[in-house]
């Protein structure tokens, strides 16, 4: 109810700023090629939609193959870092580091060692998407309840035990959490990839439309990355809703 | 069943246990009374196997179990149940932790006590009260024979506390186990235990241990009575020369 409530707010806010916006535009007669109207966007969107759907798919089956690989080793380093201290910090500041790099700088490095396939789409969204999954799981496994944990050593719980018992569903609601920022981002980093050289995707299409100045074509574009983060999340935040049970209802 | 012999236990300088000798019986329901800091803790986790004594014996059946995991069954200060799990999941832990859960014997206890409707709630939404309930049929279904209870009311109010140590005894004296239970009110140690072992100040040594003489089962009204107030004037005697 009370999330119900606070969506319909933010969509009235979001929508005044596009009558905003509307009003603007044809009151000022600003051209079309510097900043369209939301109505001519949306017509231009649903006038290119047979040409756009096709690029559409190809990026979100890009995003959601970039983000389960990104995620997976996120996972994988944050238990492994979890578990043994002295990796921990030998690696921990070199991922920090990792993250200072420049998704933008990278890429053509990327596509220089590993050409135009696919592989170097796949490490741009990976690297841009493991790093929130780290985070948020290291600090899930390491903020386990004291008193919990004091209390599966006191029944002789193995280390297996306590970590499958206990652990890893204590870290659950983190782990989600830096699954959704992760899902904003790989969104973001397969766009990127494919401005830098594919067949087919939002990047692709991106591209032309700003090659052939078609202003609102980039817009549409825009909205529908907008538009493809907020399903994505919406879907992470369903599964959280879902696997994760017996906590505080909706904060 | 349970001996403790000559147990020393240190922390760096620091002596917390000297020569703690005392038995647990068959059946028996023994309190602990002690200061605050006297190492109450420390001894059961010595008896839990989280640490190996400096010196001395932890006897189970007359066998050694030092530094050996798993003899006993626990229930916490803190509720410490896991909220994830519904009230049937979390008190099959303990069983999970030693193998096998038997979810038909966990829901037959939980409707003894009156929690049959409660089977699927999440901890979230059980009050204080019944929190330490479900800990202690955790406790209860885990099957270990010594029953160890950490000051498990101490986080109750006042009213809730007396309801439950009357609760506690009643599914106690139906169904005996050996229980060592620590706590810092001597009317609770009454109340519930056949013996009280009152401990020294740091480094704890075995001051005396009192005999509870009343008969169970046990109701409110021995509260009242002038030999339970009587054995209370006794305790608190002997504790207030520990904090002198
Ligand atoms: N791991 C440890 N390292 C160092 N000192 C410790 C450790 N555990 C306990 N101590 C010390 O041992 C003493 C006894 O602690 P313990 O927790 O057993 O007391 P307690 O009788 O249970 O106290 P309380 O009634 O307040 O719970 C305390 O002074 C504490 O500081
Ligand atoms: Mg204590």
């Amino acid at each position: 109810m009370k999330l119900w409530q606070r969506g319909g707010a933010a969509t009235l806010f979001l929508l005044a700023l596009f009558i905003l916006w509307e009003v603007i535009v044809r009151w000022q007669e600003i051209p079309m090629w510097l900043l369209p109207a939301p109505s001519a966007i949306v017509t231009e969107g649903f006038q290119s939609l047979p040409d756009f759907i096709p690029h559409i798919l190809a990026t979100i089956e890009l995003t959601l193959v970039g983000l389960c690989i990104g995620a997976s080793i996120g996972f994988i380093i944050a238990l492994m870092l979890h578990r043994l201290p002295i990796v921990n910090r030998m690696i921990y500041p070199l991922l920090i580091l990792s993250q200072n790099v420049p998704t933008i700088v990278l890429a053509p490095l990327l596509i220089i060692w590993f050409g135009f396939g696919l592989l170097p789409k796949l490490i741009i969204i990976s690297l841009v998407c493991f790093f929130p999954i780290v985070v948020a799981t290291m600090d899930g496994l390491k903020n386990t309840d004291p008193a919990l944990k004091h209390y599966m050593q006191m029944m002789g719980a193995t280390k297996g035990q306590t970590f499958w018992k206990l652990e890893l569903p204590y870290a659950l609601p983190s782990l989600f959490s830096g699954l959704k920022i992760a899902a904003t981002y790989s969104v973001m980093g397969a766009v990127i990839s494919e401005w830098l050289g594919a067949k087919k995707g939002i990047g692709v299409f991106m591209t032309y439309a700003q090659s052939s100045f078609r202003i609102d074509r980039v817009f549409v574009a825009i909205f529908t990355i907008m538009l493809l983060s907020m399903a994505l999340f919406a879907v992470i935040q369903l599964l959280e809703r879902t696997l994760v049970k017996g906590r505080a209802k909706e904060v | 069943m349970l001996e403790i012999k000559a147990l020393h236990q240190s922390f760096g300088e620091v002596d917390v246990l000297r020569d703690v000798t005392f038995t647990v019986n068959e059946g028996e329901f023994v309190a602990i009374l002690g200061p605050s800091g006297s190492g109450k803790s420390t001894l059961f986790q010595l008896i839990g196997g989280i640490l190996a004594p400096k010196s001395g014996a932890i006897l189970l059946h007359q066998r050694p179990i030092n530094g050996e995991k798993g003899h006993m069954s626990y229930m916490p200060q803190q509720a410490s149940l896991l909220p994830w799990r519904t009230v049937l999941q979390n008190v099959v832990l303990g069983q999970e932790i030693q193998g096998k859960a038997n979810k038909e014997e966990a829901k037959q206890w939980l409707a003894r006590v009156g929690l049959a409707s409660f089977e699927e709630a999440y901890p979230i939404e059980l009050s204080g009260g019944m929190k330490q309930r479900v800990t202690f049929i955790r406790a209860l279904l885990s099957d270990r024979e010594l029953l160890c209870l950490d000051e498990p009311f101490s986080a109750l109010d006042e009213f809730t506390r007396l309801e439950m140590q009357t609760w506690l005894l009643s599914v106690w004296e139906k169904h005996r186990r050996s229980v060592l239970f620590v706590t810092h009110s001597i009317e609770e140690a009454i109340y519930l235990a056949d013996k009280i072992v009152v401990l020294t100040k740091r480094p704890a040594t075995v001051k005396q241990v009192i005999n509870v003489p009343f008969a169970r089962p046990r109701q409110e009204a021995l509260l009242a009575t002038t030999e339970f107030i009587a054995l209370k004037q006794q305790l608190f005697t002997l504790i207030k020369e520990e904090k002198a």
